[in-house]
């Protein structure tokens, strides 16, 4: 569980062109370059918005990435709504603060 | 010159970039009380503005994230979000590298503040500007607080930062108005997205009205999480400009919730005395 890379590979993502160049030409290297899980790997990688929320990432760092894979703003708020039906709470970061 | 001006808004970028989602009547009434805002910043003639924003990983990331910098550049650049996302056209603003660097070695003498010669900004500061200062003429020295999550600088250290920002104010020639901008309650960017908690919003806008510092930080993060979302830690930009308006009292222009632009909707002011 390495919420922080997660979090700095999808930042990175959002305000990098050629990195998203070269993620979309070829994933594995660029996620292989951050210490990362298979899970967070495959939430990355299959944009699983609702897994990446549960995980714990920051919402401005997800709505943004969301938006770069095609998500519109009521798809995205969709998307971690299931994530939460089928991973429950969020595990991890500042959403895990206080648990309900 | 002592500060010429203490105000603060909302920023949120719905009130911009989903301006025709909300309620006409609603949202033409907070524009106009941001016309207000407006009116009584420019009849104080300011030469530059600081604007305390809380930014969303724009600029600073947790690899090295500072609990308050200060931009030290002749000019900077947003909104760093698409355009259209935001409605807001990317452009150059003007900022003032020395009386940054004048500011923040004022600053220095009480806080350990980060300084910055390149700054994009973000919806944080491109909606107020938008509204405030519409023509991106006078020239901008943005600030920040770390209010996207823990460790977060305390409360109090928030409003000795707006203390030290006014001591800085008062100490150099120029004619600084300043605004802070944040939300109050608000769960920006979750599943919560649009829930807004107005009798929350309202007590602790009565409180920074009223400026009275022990009552505005007595607020704990876990309190203010549970009751306000991740988006209540902002309230330190309000605390901020709290703390430079130390010995004033404020008004509240405007306040009404905006489900679609997820926050209660503010414009405010302190009343210094002599500007």
């Amino acid at each position: 569980m390495s919420l922080y890379y997660v979090q700095k590979l999808l930042y990175q993502l959002n305000r990098d062109p050629e990195l998203r160049r070269r993620f979309a030409a070829d994933a594995e290297p660029v996620l292989a370059a951050h210490e990362l899980t298979t899970e967070e790997c495959d939430a990355i990688r299959q944009a699983d918005i609702g897994l990446l929320y549960v995980l714990g990432v920051n919402g401005q760092l997800l709505m943004h990435y969301a938006a770069l894979r095609g998500f519109e703003w009521a798809a995205y708020l969709e998307a971690m709504r299931e994530g939460m039906r089928r991973h429950g709470p969020v595990r991890a970061g500042v959403y895990a603060m206080v648990q309900e | 010159m002592p500060l010429v001006f203490a105000g603060a808004c909302s920023h949120a970028p719905g009130i911009t970039g989903r301006a025709e989602r909300a309620d006409p009547a609603t949202r033409d009434a907070f524009y106009a009380a941001f016309g207000r805002l407006r009116q009584a910043l420019e009849a104080t003639r300011p030469d530059a503005l600081i604007v305390v924003a809380a930014e969303h990983f724009a600029n600073f990331f947790m690899n090295n994230m500072p609990a308050f910098a200060i931009g030290m550049a002749e000019h900077y650049e947003g909104p760093i979000e698409d355009e259209a996302w935001l409605g807001i056209r990317r452009r150059r603003i003007p900022g003032s590298r020395d009386l940054s660097q004048r500011l923040i070695a004022q600053v220095m003498h009480s806080v350990d503040v980060a300084y910055a010669e390149e700054w994009l900004f973000d919806h944080g500061i491109m909606v107020p500007l938008h509204f405030l200062t519409p023509r991106f003429d006078l020239p901008v020295i943005p600030a920040n607080i770390n209010c996207q999550g823990p460790p977060l600088t305390p409360l109090h250290r928030a409003y000795d930062f707006g203390r030290a920002l006014r001591r800085a104010c008062d100490h150099v020639p120029e004619r600084v108005a300043l605004i802070g901008t944040g939300g109050l309650s608000h769960w920006p960017a979750t599943p919560n997205s649009g829930k807004i908690n107005e009798a929350w919003d309202r007590d602790f806008l009565a409180r920074w009205a009223a400026n009275r510092r022990d009552d505005l930080l007595s607020y704990t993060d876990e309190g203010t999480y549970r009751e306000a979302g991740q988006g209540g830690f902002e309230i330190r930009t309000f605390i901020a400009v709290a703390g430079a308006a130390e010995d004033a009292t404020g008004e509240i222009l405007f306040y009404r919730p905006i489900p679609v632009f997820a926050v209660g909707c503010t414009t405010a002011v302190m009343s210094l005395a002599g500007s």
